[in-house]
């Protein structure tokens, strides 16, 4: 019972100090705009262990943070080769072949106004499918080893890629493109001077959506065949043997990985497309 | 509607794309089978067989190529199977009997379209709390945008075993993926869109005197409405992929997920693919949908759709 009282507690003083804050004076500083955040998720964490052990829920059900830091420190050689296999063999293979394939295609399908009409509607069509259900299937047709991984994500990540590269290729306007011509620049320096920089900023947002989808992709695929490394085979397994604090554990790391792959992303637009509007 | 020849040329060249292979990926299952069966097949043992390939040992065995179209358990099913086997299961079958994908449809669908309302009920309220109260603005927003980027639905399977161990079946567990999936999008999509009314508008509403609520009513919700319908969108495909991957490997017994799965791991590979395309079908019926109370919506509401 304790517990459950400091849990709410603790609860009401997070969010006391987080309107005092925010409503402030210093509600413009960098440093509390980062601050609130970290002390409402902080919050929640430790209301979640309270209440884990104030109510002694099983850990078959739902295990304490402490607990999932504890396996996080304890397991880290085999979170790190599920890391190695499901996210840099898998998701950012199939990621980089996914982009090429799809950044080709938008390029070979721009250099004709048909292509891209046709293109666009099918490629929105297809992006908003359940693509992941062809999972078992590729892991049937390439073994159970990453390759299949990379090309489940592969084709996962083809269509957003696709469409956003398109749609970003046909983002000049005629005044600039008639600019180019008074140049005397033909099809190749258009692309490169004018049309690919101009497209950046949706390239970018289809990257972006493409890195979460990469992560989807690779752990699910895993459920359906694996070499007994990955965190997606970690997290059956484990499962299998009630280990939640290692489902949760894996759960961070792809946490982590997810937004660390995204912030990377997000860091090269900046430099990339440091002239976007909403990039000043 | 100048974008239907288009449109129908893409279509038209994956189809063909998807036609031509069809013959080298069954090939060598069609070449094993046709000799059992009697006929003539060129290098003449299947471990000679292994060193060709698919396209190799059909240029060396074309009588086979169209057997390949036939196959009854091939790596790659052909359009027409696939359409065969949907055409069977969808109407040729009693709705509610096991094998009709109508019955299946409406397994995944029931939960698909329960977890969306919730998530998108629940997510407008919060879009409401993010824009009136600055402290849930400051302490929740940063956190609802880092969840985008976390791949929840790779744990969908371990929701649905570890609800089931509490002793939660049925349609809630499904429920709560697809509401999870549906909720962020709609809260940042919901947050931008009541936030969209300028300046000007705020301070013309401030003039009539009216209240926040007035204001809310008048103004934010209705100016909302375009980023709404974007967010709905992209929540509905959510949930039904959120649903589907749930039912995949936890044994489900029906489902989308389930017929998937089941096609796979009893070699009935049609079974997997007409699941699979009615996946599809059923996720671009919701997305045409929406899109089209969209456009009906904004048309009486005077703005055009985006």
């Amino acid at each position: 019972m304790m517990y459950v009282l400091l849990a709410f507690g603790i609860w009401a003083a997070g969010w006391w100090l987080n309107l005092r804050l925010s409503n402030g004076s210093s509600a413009e500083l960098t440093a509390v705009k980062i601050a609130v955040p970290a002390i409402f998720g902080l919050t929640i964490v430790i209301v979640w262990e309270l209440m884990v052990r104030g109510f002694e829920v099983n850990p078959v059900i739902l295990p304490a943070p402490t607990s999932v830091l504890a396996r996080l420190a304890d397991e880290g050689s085999i979170l790190w080769a599920d890391f190695k296999q499901t996210v840099l063999k898998g998701a950012l293979v199939g990621y980089i072949i996914g982009a090429i394939a799809a950044f080709a295609v938008a390029i070979l399908a721009d250099r004709s106004e048909f292509l891209t009409r046709g293109i666009l509607p099918v490629g929105g069509f297809m992006a908003a499918l359940p693509i992941v259900g062809t999972a078992p299937i590729l892991v049937k047709w390439l073994g159970s080893d990453w390759e299949s991984k990379a090309a489940v994500v592969a084709v996962m990540v083809f269509f957003p890629i696709l469409v956003n590269t398109v749609a970003g290729l046909k983002d000049t306007n005629a005044m600039q493109r008639d600019l180019m011509r008074t140049y005397a620049a033909g099809y190749w320096p258009t692309l490169f001077k004018l049309r690919l920089p101009s497209a950046a900023p949706f390239i970018f947002n289809g990257l972006k959506i493409g890195t979460t989808l990469a992560l989807i992709g690779a752990i699910v695929a895993e459920f359906f065949g694996s070499p007994t490394v990955g965190m997606g085979f970690r997290i059956s397994t484990s499962f299998g043997q009630l280990a939640l604090d290692m489902v949760w554990a894996e759960i961070v790391v792809a946490a982590l990985a997810g937004s660390a792959f995204y912030g990377a992303m997000t860091w090269v637009e900046k430099r990339v497309t440091f002239w976007h509007p909403s990039q000043r | 509607m100048r974008s239907i020849l288009p449109v129908l040329t893409v279509v038209a060249a994956i189809l063909g794309i998807w036609l031509l292979a069809v013959i080298p990926m069954n090939m060598h299952l069609v070449a094993d089978q046709g000799q059992r069966d009697g006929l003539v097949v060129q290098p003449e043992t299947p471990a000679e067989r292994q060193e060709f390939s698919g396209l190799g040992l059909a240029m060396r065995n074309p009588d086979l190529i169209p057997l390949t179209y036939n196959f009854k358990r091939p790596r790659l099913p052909s359009p027409q199977q696939v359409a065969g086997e949907m055409y069977d299961t969808i109407f040729g079958k009693k709705i509610t009997s096991k094998r009709s994908l109508v019955y299946h449809g409406w397994v995944t669908l029931a939960p698909t379209l329960l977890g969306f309302v919730i998530g998108t009920g629940l997510g407008i309220l919060l879009a409401v709390g993010i824009v009136y109260s600055r402290v849930m603005d400051r302490s929740v927003m940063p956190w609802a945008i880092v969840s985008q980027t976390i791949p929840i639905l790779a744990l969908a399977p371990m929701v649905i075993v570890v609800l089931g161990s509490m002793g939660i079946q049925g349609l809630f567990p499904k429920s709560l993926i697809a509401a999870y999936l549906s909720f962020f999008p709609v809260v940042v999509g919901m947050v931008k869109g009541l936030r969209s009314p300028s300046g000007m508008q705020l301070d013309l509403l401030r003039t009539y005197h009216a209240s926040n609520t007035q204001g809310f009513w008048s103004l934010r919700l209705p100016a909302s409405l375009p980023y709404l319908f974007a967010s709905l969108k992209i929540g509905i495909s959510a949930s039904l992929v959120g649903t589907i991957v749930a039912e995949l490997p936890t044994g489900a017994r029906a489902g989308f997920g389930a017929r998937m799965l089941v096609g796979d791991q009893y070699g009935q590979p049609l079974v997997s693919w007409a699941a699979l395309f009615a996946a599809a079908l059923t996720a671009a019926a919701l997305v045409g949908l929406f899109s089209a109370i969209e456009r009906i919506t904004l048309k009486r509401m005077g703005m055009a759709a985006a």
